[in-house]
This record gives C-alpha cells, sequence and structure tokens, in this order.
C-alpha cells in the first residue's frame, strides 16, 4: 500500500472517531457542570426531593416532581401510540396492497418528519382548548394533553420499527400457519405478532425514549407547575421542558445553572439505558430468527 | 367454528384499518388547521419586511433568513464528519472492534434528546470557545444533531453501490482511494443527497437546541455575519406563543410561521423519500 493510501486511510479513521468524541464529550459536559450541583443538595436529596423551587430563598432542588412528570406524560403518550402505532404497522405489513403500501409508508415518514414546535403549536391552540372544553377543566394545558401530542409524534417511531421487525419475519412462517388451516387473522395473532414480539417491544422502548426527550411540545402544552402531579389532569413541567424554560434565567455558574445541566445528565442516562435495551433486545431478535446482526 | 373465525378476522381487520385511519387523519387535520389560519398571513412583506410594533405587525424576515444560515451551517458541519465516517465503516474497516465502537457512538449519539445537544453546545461553543450565541455556535450545535442521519444514509448508500463497480475499478489498476472518489461515491451520491435533504429537514425545524446557542427573540436587522445571533422560524413560533402583550395577532403570526415550517419540511422530506424510493427500486 501506498503512503498516501495510508495517510487517507488514517485521516478517514480518525474523522471516523467525531461521533464517539461528541458523545464523550457530552458525558463529560454534563458530569462537569452537573456535580457541582450535585454537591451542594447531595444526590439522592437531588433525584428524590420533592420540591423544585430554585428561585426563591433558600432554594430548594429537588426534582422528583420533573421526574414524576416526564414519566406520567411518556407513559400516557405510549397508551396511546402503542396501539396505533403498532396496528399501523400490522395493517401496512399485512392488508395494505402494494400501491397502498407505496402511499401509506411515506405518509407516515411525514408524520415523523414534523418539527416538535408545530406539533406543540397545534397542541396549544387546537387541542388544549379542545381538552378543556371536553374535561370541564380550569386549563387544558395539563398531563393529559401532553400525553396526547407526545403520542401522537411516537406513532411514527413505533410504526416503523415495528414494521420492520414483521418484514423480517420468515415467510416460512406464514405458509407452514397457513398449512395448518389457520387462516390469516390467526396467523397473524397466534405466528407473526409472537415471532415478532421482541422486535415490536423495541419499537415500544425506543418510542418512550424519544418522548421522554422531546422539549417544545412538553413546553406549550404541558403547562408547567412543578408539582408531582395528582391526576392525569393536572399541569405538570417535566424535565425537558425545565431546561428549555429556565436556562434563560438562571445565571451562569450559579447552582440553578449547575443544577438544569444535573437534570441533563439524569435525562441523559433515561435515555442511554432505554437505547441500550432496545439495541439488545433487537439483537437478540435478529439472532432469534437466525439473521445477521 | 369457521364462520366464528372469520368473523373473528373481519373485526381483527377492521381494528388495525381504524388505527390506520386515526393516523391518517392527525396528520390531516394538523395540516388542515395551519394550512387554513396560516395562508391568510402570508404576504410579500411577510416574507420580507422585519418584525414591528412589538411582534403585531410586519414579517417575520430575519427568522426565515436565519433558518436558512443555520440550515446551511450544520450542513457545512456534518456533512464532510458524516460521510467521510460512512466511507470508512463500508470501504475501510474490517469487522472488528473499531467499527464496533464507532457504530455504537453514532447509535447513541441519535438517541440523545435534542435539549441535552442544547446543553453541550451552551457549555462547549458558547462558553469555552467563546463563539457566544451566534449562527456559529447554533451551526455546529445543531450540525452534531443531524450527523447520526447523515452517517446512516450515506453508510446506506456506500453500502448499496454494488462490489462488481469496485472490482472493475481495481483490475483498471485504480487505487483505493480513487476508487472511492471516481466510482463509489458518484454511485452513491444519490442516496447520500438524500440523507443531506432529510437532514435539511431536521436542522430547519430544531428548537431546542438553539434555545441556549444561537436564538435571539428580537433582531431589528438581518444577521450580519456567522458571529450574530439570529431569529429563527422554530424558535419565532415558541415566542410569539409564550412572550408578548397581544397573544390573538400573536397567534396568527405564529400559524404563519409555523405553514411556512411546514411546508418547508413536508416539501423536502417528501422530495427525499421520493429520491430514496427510486434509489432502492434502482438497485433492488
Amino acid at each position: 500500500m501506498k503512503i498516501s493510501e495510508k495517510i487517507y486511510k488514517n485521516t478517514f479513521m480518525v474523522v471516523a472517531f467525531s461521533s464517539l468524541v461528541f458523545l464523550t464529550g457530552i458525558v463529560l459536559v454534563l458530569f462537569i457542570e452537573g456535580l457541582p450541583a450535585f454537591s451542594v443538595t447531595g444526590v439522592l436529596s437531588f433525584i428524590f426531593g420533592k420540591s423544585w423551587y430554585p428561585t426563591s430563598t433558600p432554594p430548594e432542588f429537588g426534582i422528583m416532581p420533573l421526574i414524576s412528570a416526564s414519566f406520567v406524560v411518556s407513559v400516557g403518550a405510549m397508551l396511546f401510540a402503542i396501539p396505533i402505532g403498532i396496528g399501523s404497522a400490522l395493517y401496512i405489513h399485512e392488508i395494505a396492497g402494494e400501491k397502498q403500501k407505496m402511499f401509506l409508508k411515506p405518509i407516515i415518514e411525514l408524520l415523523g418528519a414534523i418539527p416538535s414546535i408545530i406539533f406543540g403549536f397545534f397542541g396549544m391552540v387546537i387541542v388544549a382548548p379542545l381538552v378543556q372544553k371536553l374535561f370541564n377543566l380550569s386549563t387544558g394545558q395539563c398531563a393529559f394533553t401532553g400525553a396526547l401530542i407526545l403520542g401522537v409524534m411516537a406513532i411514527p417511531v413505533v410504526c416503523s420499527i415495528a414494521e420492520d421487525a414483521l418484514s423480517v419475519v420468515p415467510r416460512s412462517f406464514r405458509e407452514a400457519s397457513f398449512a395448518l388451516g389457520a387462516n390469516r387473522w390467526q396467523t397473524l395473532w397466534k405466528v407473526i405478532i409472537p415471532a415478532a414480539g421482541s422486535g415490536i417491544s423495541t419499537a415500544i422502548v425506543l418510542g418512550i425514549s424519544r418522548v421522554m426527550g422531546e422539549t417544545m411540545t412538553v413546553l406549550l402544552v404541558t403547562g408547567g407547575a412543578a408539582q408531582i402531579p395528582n391526576s392525569i389532569f393536572s399541569p405538570v413541567r417535566p424535565m425537558t421542558s425545565t431546561i428549555a424554560a429556565e436556562m434563560g434565567e438562571a445565571a451562569v455558574g450559579g447552582t440553578h445553572f449547575h443544577a438544569l445541566f444535573a437534570i441533563g445528565l439524569v435525562l441523559f442516562v433515561i435515555t442511554l439505558i432505554l437505547n441500550m435495551i432496545a439495541e439488545y433486545i433487537g439483537r437478540k431478535y435478529r439472532l432469534k430468527l437466525g439473521l445477521d446482526v | 367454528m369457521i364462520i366464528k373465525s372469520i368473523n373473528t378476522q373481519r373485526l381483527g381487520f377492521a381494528a388495525l384499518f381504524v388505527c390506520i385511519i386515526i393516523a391518517l387523519l392527525v396528520l390531516g387535520s394538523l395540516i388542515y388547521f395551519i394550512f387554513s389560519n396560516g395562508i391568510s398571513s402570508f404576504s410579500w412583506t411577510f416574507f420580507t419586511d422585519i418584525p414591528r410594533k412589538s411582534m403585531t405587525a410586519g414579517g417575520v424576515g430575519p427568522a426565515i433568513i436565519g433558518t436558512i444560515y443555520l440550515v446551511i451551517g450544520s450542513i457545512i458541519v456534518a456533512l464532510p464528519l458524516g460521510v467521510i465516517t460512512a466511507i470508512y465503516l463500508c470501504e475501510y474497516s474490517p469487522k472488528n472492534l473499531i467499527v464496533n465502537i464507532i457504530r455504537l457512538s453514532v447509535n447513541n449519539l441519535a438517541g440523545v434528546p435534542s435539549v441535552v445537544f442544547g446543553l453541550f453546545g451552551l457549555a462547549v461553543f458558547v462558553k469555552l470557545f467563546n463563539f457566544h450565541v451566534s449562527i456559529l455556535s447554533g451551526s455546529l450545535t445543531l450540525g452534531i444533531l443531524i450527523l447520526p442521519g447523515i452517517i446512516s444514509a450515506s453508510y446506506e448508500a456506500i453500502i448499496a453501490v454494488p462490489q462488481s463497480l469496485r472490482e472493475a475499478s481495481y483490475a483498471l489498476g485504480a487505487t483505493q482511494i480513487q476508487t472511492i472518489g471516481r466510482i463509489v461515491l458518484p454511485a452513491a451520491l444519490p442516496g447520500i443527497l438524500t440523507g443531506i435533504i432529510l437532514g435539511v429537514g431536521r436542522a430547519a425545524g430544531e428548537t431546542a437546541p438553539i434555545l441556549f446557542t444561537a436564538a435571539t427573540f428580537y433582531a431589528r436587522t438581518y444577521p450580519t455575519s456567522i458571529m450574530s445571533d439570529t431569529m429563527a422560524l422554530p424558535y419565532h413560533i415558541y415566542v410569539l406563543m409564550t412572550e408578548g402583550t397581544h397573544p390573538e395577532v400573536q397567534k396568527m403570526i405564529a400559524y404563519g410561521c409555523a405553514l411556512i415550517l411546514l411546508i418547508l419540511v413536508l416539501a423536502v422530506s417528501g422530495i427525499a423519500i421520493y429520491l430514496r424510493q427510486r434509489q432502492r427500486r434502482k438497485y433492488g
């Protein structure tokens, strides 16, 4: 190999490591800027503390209200997204003909390309007033509306990953089931779905992870009260929107500033764990079906 | 027994049909509401003028221009890094530890919440490198955000180039780098282009990463250099909905901004999806 070829190869390798550099950089930044907050309050009372009053005197930095808000909204979102997302995937895979597929798959992808600020805006001006009227609330900007909009946003994620999982189920499974006299529904329900089961659960886990990290939508539609939610109709303030809303007013280098980075760290760790679970399940699933990992 | 199972099948398929209809209805109603309310604010001044009378009159010109600058900047950052990473993964790397590490990093980078990219940009570009709140900081932050997408689109495009093309090139005595530059990349170009277009759509719509790195909520002038802060369409929607004193008037302007953004993103993604489908048919 000529020297110039070697130079190219090594330069390309260095550049290829940029993703790792950025990922490491993100982790370092979150630790360096977030740790001072932990040293003020202690890790446990930061994470499990029940009150978030960063600007009162003395300030209180407990992020349990924010964590619980994130979970309530994300779980609620998945209650909408799982049936509709997976149902759509099953429809596209099982019932739609070639022509319908050519139309439906791009449409679902387009739904996924719409920016979160537009969903947030739509939720704020159209859905929140509807929810308020329908359930007779004092405000429509609450956990329920947030979950509804986030659920819609998670549909394309859940649908496209579930559809991928369905499409790699070997044809022979289906033929064997038909040969035993099962109809299409029985085949779908008792053979295809169980075979694609862990692939579908990857879709669910990645959906939760995506929803948990959404910022602009929840910032606009969930109201913003930093309290542990006592009903699905309470206004809540998830972790992402706390960071986005309060960074502007936090003094650089102050405890509040560091606390917001510490929230970022908690958020990062939660989504990282979810992504790793999804990757692990997906890998095992492909092994089980005898495919390349 | 058979009749019962046929009925279950009908019921089940009907339920799946309802699911897809709900998904389509949601998309349809979102487009309908934003279109029907947003179109009324469209006018020449809306696209070219600066905001006037505390954001209740005038236009959103600086926000449109700012978004264009940020998109171009982020593509300049992400494109070389992404394509070279994909070339390395496809053409050079043996299946080993290095590849696994790079692939794991790319996958995990893709899963990082957008607001965390904002925090990273704030700490590194705005504070550490002292780029301040600027188009430069915002472009770098957005560039890192869209990098994983560019990498996987380029990877898919390069891996799909038939091996026989490479072998023919080597048989003619071309070196590896010549083969990559003159055979592989030109063949993979449409696929890479798809990735770029999808990246454009993503970068144009993201708000959280530019909140603390590039965006200012009001500008009298168009940005003059990459070191100036800038208005941007998605951030302007947020500002119109949360600040100011005339919520009803501002809401209509926000509808207009949302419509511009929606048309931009749908058009751009539509083109990318179309290109990709054509490409896949070509290579089977």
